[in-house]
């Protein structure tokens, strides 16, 4: 699950950001990537993506970094869907992105990624918000307001295939995140579906009632770290400090002690609100803080359950790329070697890899 | 003989004109096919045939969904929403504008409203509007108004101001009075002027359209382009880019030719 931020602002800064694009845009991915020792990873705001900032403030990506002798770069990008159009061209090495959008953006582009971090599932940070009504089955007829094509829509259409009705039964109207609670207030609008913190602001609104939420479909709205393929292949030690960072830094901030909660408190500052406002998200995400569980889930059996519902609900929408005639397009690739779709085109690989060598403490 | 002076023969003025075009094109063109040898999905710089297969369809085919030919709902939804807000605003601005222009108590009571009132950012207050107008088409048009009328009464009011003096004192000479002056000498000769603070006000009522597009909406061609921005397919952003500059382009064209047709003697006028 992402936060875009559609907003005014950005809509402004699209020249900068077309400037940005243009700049990258001789710069094509490698099919082989060089040894190099210089990496780049970009990250959104988003619960469970705070950590990287603040390891990278407490110089825990820095320690790591050393220890393989490279150095990291976290840069924040402050609108999500440009951080995927930006890894897509080239611009990053690794990402902080959903399961869905690896596979319809990057996967799709060609950019041949690999997920070495399954770090969270939203489990209930994302969700249909009604106004006035209480039953999932008065969405039917309604206008819905959404970030189309967005983590959203996928739990929309998931809820809506479990109450036997299907995307045709709403209409969508595709409104920017950051005007979504605003929008609540208006009369004419009747149901959400949006992510948080603007689900927990939006419920604050007695008229509001949650009726579905991505906590019945656990374990389907994945976080990731992903990292691009031939870049990870030939430099594997980058995937190595990543993962090593990232399970320290968990340790710290999932520790019941006054360090945890002034993580906490620093990830909340970071992501614009406080200790409070930040535990609330943390306990609708569920955190892998253990690798070798986070390990067990991505070779798991639901994972590539997950996997198939989500690439019938990018071909369904069109999001499969021009001209896809099926789902099959491109590969997925599981650590137990199972494929989806193409295998003579992989473009999305799950790896257990450096979890496990968390997990065993070979890092 | 000095540069200043030197013209271009209009074969060469013509090449010189297509040249930058041709220079952008090529330079695409390269880029493009470099990145398409590293990876033929490459979906930053989609090739000239690609883009063409885009616009194929979403301009002649119909969407499986609704049935509708895309580019073309989303074209004439977004021209009403800019053209109702363009008429608005330009209603508004010329009632406005011209009342104001002329008399010294309502110069008083807005003039310094209405400058500071246009320095307001409208997309800073969106939530105020969202308020009052709704999400909806009305949340849109007002947007387009808010954006575009201020600049216009401001440039009205200063052009009614310029008229020379000794054409208004003539006119009350000849006992003309206020409706009369209203109606005789200064509206005709604003007629054009107005036509002119349009044209320059075309760049931001796309600009306001657009935004509110991206905002929340269900069609049009801001939306499009953002929609398809979550999956990064430019192949059907740039074409759609392309389009919105012809139909500005062609809509500025369109107003110089009313001008010149319609108030032909405003040339001469402009050139004194």
């Amino acid at each position: 699950m992402g936060s875009s931020t559609l907003s005014r602002q950005n809509f402004l800064r699209g020249g900068a950001a077309l400037a940005a694009a243009a700049a990258t845009a001789t710069k094509a991915t490698p099919a082989r990537a060089d040894v190099k020792k210089h990496f780049k990873l970009a990250w959104t705001i988003y619960v469970g993506w705070m950590p990287w900032p603040w390891a990278a403030e407490k110089g825990i990506v820095k320690k790591w970094a050393d220890k393989y002798g490279i150095t990291i770069d976290v840069v924040e990008v402050n609108d999500y869907s440009t951080s995927i159009n930006q890894y897509t061209a080239g611009g990053f090495d690794a990402l902080t992105i959903t399961n869905m959008d690896t596979l319809a953006v990057p996967a799709i582009g060609g950019v041949d990624s690999t997920s070495i971090i399954t770090g969270d599932y939203s489990n209930g940070n994302d969700a249909l918000i009604l106004k006035d009504k209480t039953s999932f089955d008065a969405v039917k007829g309604q206008k819905v307001n959404i970030v189309e094509y967005s983590v959203s829509q996928y739990l929309l259409a998931r809820g809506l295939q479990m109450h036997h009705m299907t995307e045709r039964d709403v209409k969508l109207v595709n409104t920017s995140d950051a005007d979504m609670a605003a929008a609540f207030e208006t009369p004419a609008v009747t149901a959400v579906v949006t992510w948080n913190p603007i689900v927990l602001q939006i419920l604050q609104d007695k008229k509001a009632h949650e009726v579905f939420s991505s906590a019945k479909i656990p374990g389907e709205i994945l976080d990731l770290v992903i990292v691009n393929t031939p870049t990870l292949k030939a430099n594997p030690d980058f995937a190595k400090a990543l993962v090593g960072a990232w399970y320290e830094t968990l340790g710290i901030m999932l520790s019941n002690t006054p360090e945890g909660e002034a993580a906490r408190t620093e990830m909340g500052k970071l992501s614009g609100t406080d200790l409070a406002g930040f535990d609330a998200q943390l306990k609708t995400t569920y955190l892998f803080s253990n690798p070798a569980k986070a390990a067990a889930f991505t070779r798991s059996g639901k994972l590539v359950t997950t996997m198939e519902y989500v690439r019938q609900f990018l071909f369904t929408n069109g999001l499969m790329g021009q001209g896809a005639s099926s789902a099959d397009v491109v590969g997925i690739e599981f650590p137990n070697g199972k494929i989806l779709g193409d295998s003579k085109k992989v473009m999305f690989r799950f790896t257990d890899e450096y979890m496990k060598m968390a997990a065993s403490k070979s890092l | 003989m000095r540069l200043i002076n030197r013209h271009p023969n209009p074969r060469l003025a013509r090449v010189l004109t297509a040249s930058p075009f041709v220079a952008v094109a090529v330079v695409y063109v390269i880029a493009s096919t470099i990145r398409h040898a590293a990876n033929p999905d490459d979906k930053l710089l989609p090739t000239i045939a690609q883009m063409g297969a885009a616009m194929w369809r979403m301009a002649a085919q119909q969407d499986m969904e609704s049935g509708d030919y895309l580019m073309l709902n989303d074209t004439i939804v977004s021209l009403q929403r800019l053209l109702l807000g363009l008429g608005i605003s330009l209603a508004v601005s010329f009632a406005i504008g011209v009342s104001v222009g002329m008399i010294p108590y309502l110069k008083r009571l807005f003039v310094p409203f209405i400058n500071a009132f246009s320095m307001v950012p409208p997309l800073a207050i969106l939530p105020i509007l969202f308020i009052v107008a709704g999400i909806g088409e009305t949340a849109k048009v007002s947007l387009i108004v808010l954006g575009t009328a201020p600049y216009m009464i401001r440039d009205l009011i200063l052009r009614v101001e310029e008229l020379p003096r000794p054409q208004i004192i003539k006119a009350q000479t000849l006992g003309a009075g206020d409706w009369q002056i209203a109606l005789r000498v200064v509206v005709p000769q604003m007629l054009p002027r107005l036509i002119d603070s349009l044209r320059l006000s075309l760049g931001p009522a796309w600009l306001y359209l657009i935004s509110a597009e991206a905002i929340a909406a269900e069609n049009g061609l801001g939306y499009r382009i953002f929609l398809v921005r979550r999956y990064f397919a430019m192949d059907i952003i740039l074409p759609y880019v392309a389009w919105i500059t012809l139909l500005a382009f062609f809509a500025d064209l369109g107003l110089r030719w009313l001008q010149h047709a319609a108030f032909p003697w405003f040339a001469g006028a402009r050139a004194q």
